[in-house]
């Protein structure tokens, strides 16, 4: 299992990253949201992996999950959320203002 | 306990809310509403001040979880000097915005009070996942005051800065993963307290971690070759914005200054001094290049732009020693380049307004209204920014100097330190030459706009506070070096948050 | 007596003249000279006890862990440099209150010059090094204001951004060299330095000390090869150059020389460059002088050599010389400055300086005639004026040189070649001018100035009168004080006599003479000074040019660097961040020993196609739709990931804000291009896929590494502590509203803020959508399909129900605030897909900035809230009540703070939905104002 998400954090990662270095606003926005994918994985999984489990102490498990990471996770997702959304209406702004979808606007 | 500690959170966080609720009122009670938070800050921090300059940490555990499972603000000296010189830039701008600037666009008000609530958040956290949020709210805060009155140029940086900062921030997540997946904790005192225990195995995990955060701090700080963005974004912005991002940067150089030495400092074993080798090096660049970029500036805007970088690297030249006498140097040289440059973006941002045709380009002849004045008052900044005696700027520079003194590398630094410093006062003679010498014949019937009291009061203060720092510079060099010291022997941060025996978490822990 | 008075009337007193010429119309020259009055007398009151050898030292502290204290110094020698700037000061301030023309503004004027004098009187009264440099570097200000005087000509400007580059950079080698100067004697005050002369001679570092500390004084003080900012310096009105140029600016560099004189000089280091350096600018400047048309060029070139001169003295290192040098100081100082005020008078009533129109002006001011002959004869050397007895001891002693061996002829005879020159240009400025024929076709038609601008001159010829005749009852004393405080010790003998008998040094003055002018009369058989063109390369232009070239260097390098472009940006942040890593990472084991989770069947599908989709997008992202599409699909992997990996809550969250973003993205797209133009080239894309690679390789290994190591958190403690302490079993939910609800507080400001910026970027935004899809079939005549209509009807209440039930359970199950509101959010914004904005903002009505703000406040007054029970801000509590029909049920003040999250949440979705929504066409002005 650790190989598994070792390797989708990978990926994620690597594409990410390749659609950020595009000169295009609509991919960066695609890369910049795997990238925040890559992110949340990687700091939910920094503490280690647990399955078939939930971090509700109710259940009366014996191993639960380390709910830290979770809520951390959590924060970052609906920051990302927020941060997202401006950047997307940026670019719009953008395209308006510079009558170009290119990151460093207009045409080139 | 004391609330003393989160009202510089509490005051913008309500002003904001409030002036986001009170959609109805009037331009003039809105500024009335900011105007007091912001004021209010003034008292908050010196009395702060007060109660931190015997070298106490004031630590306030947040919803009275005691730390490390808790978050906890930590009030020290660094931090409450961090919170003064905010209060009195902000002061500044917005009684500069107060003069028109902050009618260009929706909810100004709410918005610098928040970039407020993210920069003082910053500085007093003591939980490393909390001081994330806290950029997090300043940057987005500082994307939208920096298109505030929006135009193409503003959106085309603005563009630039969200891109880069989103993967700052992811990096910052990054490291925080994997610091808290070899140390299972988030509180700066209790990292500081794990990272000596942590094996061969893990530390360089560790390293990695902090080097990750390094480089976002490198970042918010414009440390080149990170820095590039930042002379145009905050060139783009309204001169008020300009002055208050003066203090943007610095945040950077203080989250450098508050995990370094404390978490990574020479007591954490496999982990010390993980940062020493990079800091020093990349500031002399940017120190370097910071002042080409000076010299190269073909607008007052820009100027002031590469003379953030340009001290920011002089800043972290000091720093970059990770000594006592660097971090003294640090703190006062950020005390003087914060209101330097802040006080140069108002200017900048003045002369534009005058300048009817040529605005703030150097290299265009153009009538310059009230020359007197504002000649003086450039002459005033242009002195200070350059380094020059007798203002801040030129003790800044001899603490620096006298800091890398005893350094390794002190022949380089020094060289570097000193031509750099020449470059910038060539650039800052043209620059005033060409504004105010070289002005074109007044016309006859010339009716020039008259200036503006609280924008020129603004500009005044900021300079006063610089001259401050020289008249009482003995007291304000002591204050430094006494903060140096606190942050060389970071034992007592860990005891004020963790207790006297920092163990308390191994008994807590032998509960399992 | 408090020292700083002296320094600090004129510094702080500055702008009394503008102040009080604006308030009572009292002459600013009045003004001014009452306070340079006012500080002579009080260094007067001293004189006698220093010439006494008495020395003052008062001291506060400023900055003293820097080693920078207020200290000041008052000794023969520092009297003797307070006279000269304040009597020759008072007498300029009355000269140029007739010289400046009405135009000029003599508030800034007198305003300045004070400046400069104060600047002045402090590097000569300073005790500290530090503080000397202070005011060093202050004197280079305030002369480059007042060389800018006239700002409107560009001589002026540029005369004084050279001036100010060059001795600024001396000053700045002055401060290194100063700084190694107190780590070696481990004090900056004069006392202690000067007692450790031994010491620093001695010291390893003395080499580069002495270097550093005489950059400083030989530019200030104009020696070769860095003279020729001061010509240019004349472009300043006379009076500043008859002040900065004969007692003060310029003086401040061998003021230096002599000041240190016990710590640095005796070495034979120091006789060589000082003295080299002195002799080649004597040398050099005395024959050039001679060339110069222009009054004060002549004047300004001379000074340079005298300059020379007394360095040359000071370098010989000798008692005797550095007596010579102090009195050739004072002398050269007098003379000067009547030379200059004379060539400002002829300027002034003449209109011209060019000694090829003027001509025998002795006809119409006799009486100037008189006094600028008398003063040139002192500059000259002529006996019975003060000029001869300081050249003749400097003759005297360039005999003595001990270090030359068998070149020690050299020093006489350069000696005596300049003091021929001296004589021929000093000629020259009195022949030329007022004898000859009558002027032709000057400007003005020359006569007298009025009596009061020729008092000045007269004092100070007189002076040099009186100490060339009776210099024993005169002068002596001053200078033996003076001479005596450089020395720090007893003076040798030395006789202050007009005749010494015929030797040497008589026999050199008299070639001199002779020799000067022969040359300057019968120089058409040599040269012919009036058709000599002065060559077109000087030290201006040259350095001029190296600055442009720096400046225009600079616009290209920081052009090409920071391009603004964002792809390099990005690129230099992830490059930075891999070095960074990996450098951090070195010697890592990338393997650890914890035991691992065994994967199933299904974790691989799902991660295969996790993988897929992913580098599906990269490849495909030109075609936008497609990417989204697939996007979409990675983003579910990533929930159902958290639904494998135990994490109920993210699964739900990420599931949602999933929606609404890839929402939001649709939006962005039907404005937006459909696809992106093709990459401009092969190279590049190879460079980003290797880029990409690396760093996703990075990561992987890195979250490998940390995943096969054993694992040890504060997580206990949540578990434990959340339901006894909490109130709650969904340890997440009471992370996130209470254990860390403070990063809750933040992360829904960050919403909220986000939300009011996202409605400032759409004030006046109008966007058009294309008319044709991306196939380019026409759109749909109908926007808002009728089966989505009437399907989201009903759901609206449906989700409102589901949201409420997910908020209370929240804090027990999985669910609360943010999932709540989400839900909400993507319920209601399903509305505005399919009815339209218009329709659903008529139906909802609300302005969603101000729900944000409600939100924020609620979760703000409940975190407050404690602090009435002496709690700190967000202390929980929580209780059990029993309610009708749904039984016990547990309330926590962590569900108020909640309920602000989940109100934050709903506004935030809703602004952004309704204002993007509601962009295209018309729809969205029934919004506006929203």
């Amino acid at each position: 299992m650790e190989a598994l998400v070792a390797i989708a954090i990978g990926v994620l990662t690597g594409t990410g990253v390749f659609l950020l270095l595009r000169a295009r606003t609509f991919p960066v926005l695609l890369g910049l949201t795997l990238l925040s994918y890559a992110v949340n994985l990687f700091l939910f999984v920094s503490g280690r992996l647990v399955v078939a489990s939930a971090p509700l102490t109710d259940l009366g498990l014996d191993a639960y999950p380390d709910p830290i990471p979770q809520a951390l996770v959590l924060t970052a997702i609906v920051i990302g959320f927020g941060m997202t959304a401006l950047l997307v209406v940026l670019a719009l702004r953008a395209l308006l203002d510079t009558g170009g979808d290119h990151v460093d606007g207009g045409e080139r | 306990m004391t609330h003393l500690v989160i009202l510089p959170i509490l005051l913008p966080l309500l002003a904001g809310s409030v002036l986001l609720l009170a959609a109805q009122l009037g331009a003039g009670a809105r500024r009335a509403i900011a105007l007091a938070a912001t004021l209010a800050l003034l008292p908050v921090a010196l009395l702060l001040l007060d109660r931190v300059g015997d070298g106490t940490h004031l630590v306030y555990a947040l919803g009275d979880w005691a730390p490390p499972f808790g978050i906890v603000l930590v009030a020290d000296r660094l931090a409450v000097a961090m919170l003064l010189l905010t209060a009195v830039v902000a002061l500044a701008s917005l009684l500069y915005a107060a003069s028109g600037d902050d009618a260009r666009g929706p909810q100004y008000h709410a918005l610098f009070q928040f970039q407020l609530l993210g920069i003082n958040g910053a500085f007093l956290t003591g939980d490393l996942f909390n001081l994330f949020v806290f950029f997090e709210v300043l940057l987005i805060a500082s994307y939208a005051l920096l298109l505030h009155g929006s135009g193409a140029r503003r959106v085309g940086a603005a563009l630039h800065v969200v891109v880069l900062n989103l993967i700052g921030s992811a990096l910052f997540l990054f490291a925080v993963g994997t610091l808290y997946g070899v140390a299972g904790t988030l509180n700066l005192a209790d990292l500081a307290r794990v990272m000596p225990l942590l094996g061969p195995d893990v530390a360089p995990l560790a390293r990695s971690g902090a080097l990750l955060l390094l480089g976002v701090f490198a970042l918010k700080a414009a440390l080149l070759p990170l820095g590039f963005w930042l002379p145009r974004a905050y060139a783009a912005a309204t001169g008020a914005t300009a002055a208050l991002f003066a203090v943007l940067t610095k945040v950077g150089v203080y989250a450098i200054l508050r995990v370094y030495p404390l978490v990574f400092g020479p007591g954490a074993g496999e982990v010390a001094d993980v940062a020493a080798a990079w800091v020093l090096p990349v500031a002399l660049v940017t120190l370097a290049f910071g002042a080409l970029g000076v010299l190269a500036s073909q607008s007052l805007r820009t100027m002031a732009g590469w003379m953030v970088v340009y001290s920011v690297g002089t800043l972290l030249v000091a720093v970059g020693l990770f000594t006592e006498a660097g971090y003294a140097a640090a703190v006062y040289y950020t005390a003087h380049s914060t209101l330097a440059s802040a006080a140069l973006f108002l200017l900048a941002d003045l002369v534009a307004r005058h300048r009817v045709a040529a605005g703030d380009r150097l290299d265009a002849l153009d009538v310059m209204p009230h020359t007197t004045l504002l000649g003086g008052l450039f002459f005033v900044t242009a002195v200070t920014v350059a380094g020059l005696p007798p203002l801040s700027g030129f003790v800044g520079k001899l603490m620096v100097l006298e800091a890398t003194q005893q350094a390794a590398v002190a022949v380089v630094s020094w060289s570097v330190l000193l031509a750099a410093a020449l470059v910038v006062i060539v650039a800052v003679a043209r620059a005033g030459s060409a504004l105010f010498w070289r002005t074109a014949p007044e016309p006859a019937a010339a009716q020039a706009m008259p200036l503006d009291r609280r924008s020129v009061g603004a500009v005044a203060g900021l300079l006063a506070c610089a001259v401050g720092l020289v008249l009482w510079g003995g007291a304000a060099a002591s204050y430094a070096w006494s903060t140096a010291r606190q942050l060389a022997d970071p034992s007592g941060y860990v005891a004020a948050v963790l207790g006297a025996d920092a163990n308390a978490q191994e008994q807590r822990r032998s509960l399992r | 007596m408090l020292l700083p008075l002296v320094i600090l009337i004129p510094l702080l007193g500055a702008w009394l003249p503008a102040a009080l010429s604006r308030a009572f119309g009292i002459d600013p020259a009045r003004t001014a000279g009452t306070l340079v009055t006012v500080a002579l007398a009080i260094v007067l009151g001293q004189a006698g006890a220093v010439l006494d050898g008495a020395t003052f030292v008062q001291s506060w502290p400023w900055i003293p862990s820097l080693g920078l204290n207020a200290s000041f110094r008052l000794d023969g020698y520092a009297l003797l440099f307070a006279l000269l700037v304040l009597v020759i000061g008072a007498l300029v301030v009355l000269y140029a209150r007739y010289y400046l023309a009405p135009e000029d503004s003599k508030e800034r004027f007198y305003g300045l010059l004070l400046l400069f004098m104060g600047a002045m009187l402090g590097v000569v009264l300073s005790e500290n090094l530090l503080l000397l440099v202070t005011f060093w570097e202050l004197t280079s200000l305030s002369s480059f204001l007042l060389i800018g005087f006239w700002r409107h000509q560009a001589d002026a400007r540029r005369g004084a951004r050279l001036a100010l580059m060059i001795t600024g950079a001396g000053g700045l080698a002055l401060l290194a060299g100063v700084l190694l100067l107190g780590q070696v004697v481990g004090s900056f005050e004069l006392t202690q330095v000067l007692a450790s002369g031994a010491l620093i001679k001695a010291h390893p570092l003395y080499e580069t000390i002495l270097v550093l500390v005489l950059l400083g004084a030989f530019t200030k003080s104009a020696q070769f090869p860095f003279h020729f900012w001061l010509p240019h310096a004349m472009a300043a009105p006379t009076p500043v150059s008859a002040y900065l140029h004969s007692a003060t600016m310029v003086k401040a560099g061998v003021f230096l020389l002599g000041r240190l004189f016990p710590a640095l000089a005796g070495t034979e280091t120091w006789f060589f460059v000082v003295s080299g350096a002195g002799l080649a600018t004597q040398l050099f400047a005395s024959y050039v002088a001679l060339f110069r048309h222009d009054l004060k060029g002549l004047l300004a070139y001379s000074t340079v050599s005298h300059l020379g001169l007394i360095t040359l003295l000071f370098g010989l290192g000798t008692p005797l010389g550095e007596i010579a040098a102090v009195f050739h100081i004072i002398n050269h100082a007098v003379f000067k400055a009547s030379l200059f005020m004379a060539a400002g008078i002829v300027d002034h009533e003449t209109g011209t300086r060019d000694m090829r129109r003027l001509s025998g002006l002795a006809r119409y001011m006799p009486w100037t005639a008189a006094l600028a002959t008398i003063a040139a004869g002192a500059m000259a050397g002529v006996p019975l004026l003060n000029g001869f007895l300081s050249k003749e001891m400097f003759f005297a002693e360039t005999l003595q040189v001990q270090w030359l061996g068998p070149w020690y002829w050299i020093m006489p005879v350069a000696a005596t070649l300049a003091g021929i020159f001296t004589v021929a240009y000093s000629t020259r400025f009195v022949h030329d001018v007022f004898f000859g024929p009558a002027p032709q076709g000057l400007p003005k038609a020359p006569h007298e100035p009025p009596r009061w601008m020729k008092v000045p001159v007269e004092i100070l010829v007189g002076l040099c009168l009186l100490v060339g005749l009776a210099p024993a009852i005169t002068v002596a004393p001053l200078l033996r004080a003076a001479a005596g405080a450089v020395l720090q010790g007893p003076l040798p003998e030395f006789s202050l006599k007009l005749w010494h008998g015929v030797n040497l040094p008589l026999l050199m003055s008299v070639v001199a003479l002779a020799g000067g002018a022969i040359v300057y009369f019968t120089r058409r058989y040599h040269f012919d000074l009036h058709g000599y063109r002065q060559r077109p390369v000087d030290g201006r232009t040259i350095s001029e040019g190296a600055v442009s070239h720096a400046v225009y260097g600079a616009r290209w390098l920081v052009g090409r660097v920071a391009n603004h472009s964002l792809q390099r940006y990005v690129l230099l942040l992830v490059i930075a961040a891999l070095g960074l890593g990996f450098t951090g990472a070195r010697g890592l084991t990338l393997t650890g020993t914890a035991t691992l989770t065994p994967a199933d069947g299904l974790a691989v599908l799902v991660t295969a196609a996790l993988v897929v989709a992913a580098v599906a997008v990269a490849v495909v992202h030109a075609r936008r739709l497609q990417a989204l599409v697939l996007v979409g699909i990675v983003g579910l992997a990533v929930s159902l990931a958290f639904v494998r990996l135990s994490a109920p809550d993210l699964a739900l969250t990420q599931l949602l804000v999933e929606i609404v973003t890839v929402l939001l993205l649709l939006l962005a797209m039907y404005f937006l291009p459909a696809e992106s133009p093709p990459e401009p080239s092969r190279a590049r894309v190879a460079r980003d896929v290797a880029v990409a690679v690396a760093a996703g390789g990075a990561m992987a290994a890195l979250a490998w590494a940390l995943l096969t190591r054993p694992f040890d958190s504060i997580a206990w403690y949540y578990l434990e502590n959340a339901k006894p302490e909490g109130g709650g079993y969904n340890v997440v939910n009471v992370i996130l509203v209470d254990f860390r609800g403070f990063d809750t507080l933040g992360e829904i400001t960050v919403l909220g803020i986000a939300a009011v910026g996202i409605l400032a970027l759409l004030q006046g935004l109008r966007l058009e959508g294309p008319a044709l899809d991306w196939d380019g079939r026409p759109w749909a005549a109908e926007r808002y399909p009728l089966m989505l209509r009437v399907l989201s009807q009903p759901l609206l209440p449906l989700a409102l129900l589901v949201s409420a039930y997910l908020f209370l359970r929240g804090h027990n199950a999985p669910g609360g605030g943010f999932i709540a509101g989400l839900v909400t959010g993507t319920a209601m914004l399903l509305q505005y897909v399919a009815q339209g904005s218009a329709w659903a903002s008529a139906r909802l009505p609300w302005n969603y900035t101000r729900v944000i703000a409600a939100g924020l406040l609620l979760a703000t007054a409940t975190g407050l809230a404690s602090w009435a029970f002496g709690a700190p801000f967000l202390t929980s509590t929580f209780g059990y009540v029993t309610w009708p029909v749904v039984g016990k049920f547990e309330l926590a003040s962590a569900m108020a703070f909640d309920l602000g999250i989940y109100l934050a949440v709903v506004g935030v979705v809703m602004v952004i939905i309704s204002r993007l929504g509601g962009l295209a066409g018309p729809a969205n002005a029934s919004l506006e104002g929203r």
